[in-house]
């Protein structure tokens, strides 16, 4: 490991302290399951791990029917699939963290790490992204709320500046008749990295799509809503399920790589999409 | 660019139940403070990026990969490895299973896998066989071909109070 030190910040504000003083290789340390990796094999320039597990707020996970859900951005993965609460209302989100590497890693893991990373594949983003969730963030200008879908901007990049980090992740509170789901695909059924994955958000109202949220992940140059022109206003049917999913095909810009083709994963959009649109009808009229 | 001085702190933690002082570098890993300042060798170096599950230790009774855990982080921390659960009368349970069973050959994953089961079997005591392959899918072993050693936990999950 090159050589580093650390620091434990007890407030948001102490962190933001140790990362301005720390200078451009002060790094924020979640869960550590990609930074310590990265650091390890040289990938990445560390200097300082500025340790956020310590601060309440970035630990908490925090549910009112009235206002929604508050996930810190460290909470491990394990606290947000076990949570009733996010089982019930936030359906994607507790599965895609469920599949986000192995129990090992679920430990540690956060979804604010997973969102920071911004991956094109980041298996928690598409859950984050379709549940319309808010990144708070905290930096030496003060805070200031960042729309999931605005988050990222490219493979590993976002709209983090310098010494600002994600706090917690906000979620608007349930809303009757409304369920999402998530799905991905991989070759195999555990430990590995999205071939695609998709996440969609539904409120129904008896059979019509009142309001949908569609997000797709690992077939773009980072994880990506959706229009939801076919279906909104519509009711669900055959017909629509298959528009939905043919706009989330034409939306995508998938590569070719070690996981998947192109094709597989036009493929992949299209079917995927159309999956989690049903299993969420399916949860949002039960 | 200068070269940091490297740091040294003595690491304050609860390991296995027995309270340890020693020194550690703020670059080790958890897995490297353990193995090299603390002489505890159960945890094994395996892929050294989270992969293998070969270091898997408890920290407050949570599995995690201690080459993904950072030294400094633990400091007060309780924290559990291979070594820490057989008592002095004898095995664990699971660990009998895992004798009785041959669930190992060469034997370098088996630390991990038992600290991984055991955290399994704490938090779900009575696995299906789909429940106990994905919890331990983050645990690779290139010997047994997984079957002894699931056989090996469902066992011990029989042996356990209804």
């Amino acid at each position: 490991m090159q050589a580093l030190k650390y620091a434990r910040a007890s407030s948001v504000d102490e962190a933001i302290k140790l990362l301005s003083d720390g200078g451009p290789n002060a790094k924020v340390l979640a869960g550590g399951t990609d930074i310590i990796v990265l650091a390890r094999e040289r990938r990445r320039k560390v200097e300082l791990f500025v340790d956020i597990k310590h601060i309440d707020e970035a630990m908490q996970l925090t549910f009112d029917p009235g206002k929604g859900l508050i996930v810190g951005a460290a909470t491990p993965l394990y606290k947000v699939y076990n949570d009733p609460n996010v089982v019930k209302h936030y359906t994607a989100l507790a599965q895609s963290a469920h599949v986000i590497g192995g129990t090992a890693i679920q430990g540690r893991a956060s979804l604010g790490g997973n969102l920071a990373n911004s991956g094109p594949a980041g298996d928690s983003i598409t859950a984050q992204m379709c549940l319309g969730g808010v990144a708070v963030i905290a930096g030496p200008n003060g805070r200031r709320e960042v729309p999931i879908e605005d988050f990222c901007t490219g493979p590993g990049r976002n709209v983090l500046e310098a010494n600002e980090f994600i706090v917690t992740l906000n979620f608007p509170a349930p809303v009757a008749h409304s369920a999402s789901a998530w799905e991905r695909f991989i070759p195999r059924n555990e430990m590995d990295i999205a071939v695609a994955n998709s996440g969609v958000y539904l409120e129904m109202d008896g059979n019509t799509v009142v309001k949908a949220r569609i997000a797709l992940g690992a077939v773009g140059p980072k994880v990506f809503v959706v229009p939801v022109d076919s279906l909104v206003g519509k009711p669900l049917t055959d017909e629509t399920i298959a528009a939905a999913g043919a706009a989330a095909k034409a939306t995508a810009t998938p590569i070719d790589d070690m996981r998947g083709s192109i094709k597989q994963r036009l493929h992949l959009s299209d079917i995927l999409t159309q999956r989690t649109i049903r299993a969420a009808a399916e949860r949002a009229r039960a | 660019m200068t070269t940091t001085n490297t740091t040294h702190f003595v690491l304050s933690a609860n390991i296995n139940g027995e309270q340890r002082d020693f020194l550690a570098d703020e670059r080790d890993s958890l897995l490297e403070a353990l193995r090299e300042r603390a002489g505890i060798r159960g945890p094994k170096e395996g892929c050294n990026n989270g992969n293998c599950g070969a270091c898997s230790v408890l920290i407050e009774g949570t599995l995690v990969n201690s080459c993904l855990v950072m030294a400094a982080e633990c400091q007060g921390a309780n924290i559990t490895t291979v070594e820490g659960l057989a008592s002095p009368e004898g095995l664990s349970p699971l660990q009998q299973c895992f004798l009785e069973e041959a669930a190992l050959q060469c034997g370098i994953c088996t630390p991990g896998f038992l600290i991984a089961s055991t955290a399994l079997l704490e938090e779900n005591p009575h696995p299906t066989e789909e429940e106990a392959r994905f919890w331990l899918a983050g645990n690779l072993c290139r010997c047994t071909g997984y079957d002894k050693i699931i056989r090996a936990v469902l066992k011990a999950a029989d042996q356990k109070e209804a």
